[in-house]
């Protein structure tokens, strides 16, 4: 019975170990080897990298030769602030009122403010695409902007909403027992109570902006250029090793941001919700 | 609480925010979505009833085009196949993951959930370029493979589904672990220890106690990977390829190659029904095995 015992715990843990450290190498691994890749000295992308150098990033930089993918940077970065700004509003407010209203009709709210998130985000930018363009509105990133709000605005929604759940209804009976108004309450009680869960929502907004695909690829013009969709088209053709210092260049400022969002909001307790 | 009398009467129950009524508060972003988000998806549907190319009458020819033509339900059965294929491999390696998270220590619980977030916030395309360095002719697992002389000549790994669902494993695992991790955490530590002293091996633990308790987590996060795999069109098709056909590829070059509107509306909407079917499915499995445990 005890020998049993114990074949069994060995064979759960090396079995349950291994996939585990398997499962960490399959998560870090790539992202690792990008970096490092980025770095090479030759001309094409091989793992390990020949030579160490910083010659693709200082391409990179190079004004007149990047140009268009300084351009698509310029314009994914104006797209995400304006989009993940106008969805904290939105969504803070929404998630505000749905927070009181109790029941099937809150839930139905919810679930269909959330519905973007598990909707197949392709067949999404494909209406948008159709939409806009039968209503006579020519590519811009004012179009492109109204699609990212409609996908980034989950993210705000479950953060605030997490924040909000966890909000101790006995503070706000404290506040008015004391005399203090709905407005004074909700800027003195309930908004630093919910505000890391408001920042967390807007940088997860903001990154999921940058990142989106679905919707730029059918929303984005020459002139509207996203940088998701410039580097697909560097992958598609010939395989420039600017992609590798681009890529390097994400991972790098996702890195910082996200310790940089950990100190001010405890993101990764956030996500785990 | 009899001095609660004297007090003014509170406007609003659990006033969390002030003055405006809770359908008010969600105004805003209700009107956004109907402009942004209903009314295309409505667009959608109107779009896939136009008979002709040209959008100039109306008729059901695009949709008889596509359900009587099998090819189209193969490539329908290949993108939800690939979906659960990306689910199995990333449950197979992202559960045993949420384990070992769930006995660490605090500490090590937050360094594991910086790592799984980590790829999460790289971007997708960061990911799928990545797996073209690791995948490729001349690759990481290429090289590995020919110099531990385990085969003649280089694998062919790319475009290949085989080489898809590895990708898919590492781009689309963060979405499974995230509320996985989250039930896990939540889970009473003080059951496992109860198993075990009843005689209960760690495996029947596992799979009567811990699984059970961490169905509806594992669920959520099924959903988010088979939504997200199924639509992940730039790793469809830069490591897929362009042998291989799903919907989204079929999506987009029907409606931005060959300008064929209606038709690209029409696969539109079959994607959008049969992954929300696959997803009512998983959701539903999910609400049961929980609903048996706690409810």
């Amino acid at each position: 019975m005890a020998r049993r015992r114990s074949a069994s715990e060995l064979s759960y843990g090396l079995v349950i170990g291994s996939l585990a450290a398997l499962a960490l190498v399959v998560l870090v691994g790539p992202i690792l080897i990008v970096l490092a890749t980025s770095f090479t000295d030759s001309r094409s992308i091989r793992f390990p990298p020949q030579g160490f150098s910083f010659r693709w990033y200082e391409l990179l930089l190079d004004e007149v030769r990047s140009r268009q993918i300084h351009r698509a940077v310029g314009n994914t970065l104006h797209v995400a602030v304006v989009a993940a700004g106008l969805a904290t509003l939105g969504g803070t407010a929404a998630a505000l009122g749905i927070s009181r209203v109790a029941g099937k009709a809150g839930r139905l709210a919810d679930a269909l403010f959330m519905s973007p998130l598990v909707l197949p985000g392709l067949a999404f930018g494909l209406a948008a695409l159709m939409y806009f363009t039968l209503l006579g509105f020519r590519p811009s990133l004012e179009l492109i902007i109204a699609g990212h709000l409609v996908v980034v605005t989950p993210f705000v929604l479950r953060t605030v909403g997490a924040s909000l759940s966890q909000l101790d209804p006995a503070l706000l009976d404290a506040s008015r027992s004391l005399g203090a108004g709905p407005v004074h309450t909700f800027r003195r009680v309930t908004l630093p109570l919910i505000a890391p869960g408001i920042a967390a929502g807007a940088f997860l907004a903001f990154m999921a902006s940058v990142d989106n695909v679905p919707v730029s690829l059918f929303l984005s013009s020459a002139r509207t250029d996203m940088l998701p969709i410039r580097m697909w088209g560097m992958m598609e053709s010939t395989l420039d090793v600017r992609v590798a210092a681009v890529s390097g260049t994400l991972i790098l400022v996702a890195f910082l941001l996200m310790l940089v969002m950990e100190r001010l909001t405890g993101l990764t307790r956030r996500m785990r919700g | 609480m009899s001095s609660a009398a004297a007090l003014p009467a509170p406007r609003a129950r659990g006033a969390a925010a002030p003055a405006l009524s809770p359908w008010g508060l969600a105004a805003p972003l209700g009107l956004a979505y109907a402009a942004f988000f209903a009314a295309p998806l409505f667009m959608l549907f109107a779009v896939s009833f136009y008979a002709d190319e040209q959008m100039t009458r109306f008729g059901l020819d695009q949709w008889r085009r596509f359900l009587f033509d099998s090819f189209h339900w193969k490539v329908i059965a290949d993108t939800l196949l690939l979906g659960l294929k990306a689910v199995a491999a990333t449950v197979l390696l992202g559960f045993p993951l949420a384990l070992v998270y769930r006995a660490a220590s605090p500490r090590w619980q937050r360094v594991l959930l910086f790592v799984v977030i980590m790829p999460l916030l790289t971007s997708v395309v960061v990911r799928t370029f990545a797996w073209i360095v690791i995948l490729g002719r001349e690759g990481v697992v290429n090289q590995l493979v020919l110099g531990l002389g385990l085969a003649a000549e280089p694998l062919r790994l790319l475009q290949t589904e085989l080489g898809l669902v590895i990708s898919l494993t590492q781009i689309e695992m963060p979405l499974l672990l995230l509320p996985l991790l989250s039930v896990m955490s939540r889970i009473d530590p003080n059951l496992m220890d109860a198993s075990a002293s009843l005689g209960a091996s760690p495996w029947r633990t596992l799979f009567r106690v811990i699984l059970p308790l961490a169905a509806p987590g594992l669920a959520a996060g099924c959903l988010l990977v088979f939504a997200s795999a199924t639509t992940a069109f730039i790793s469809q098709s830069v490591i897929g390829g362009g042998r291989l056909v799903y919907l989204p590829s079929m999506i987009w070059q029907q409606a931005m190659i060959a300008a064929h509107w209606p038709f690209a509306a029409t696969a539109a909407i079959a994607l959008l029904v049969s992954v929300s079917a696959v997803i009512a499915v998983i959701a539903y499995a999910g609400r049961v095995a929980g609903g048996r445990v706690h409810g």
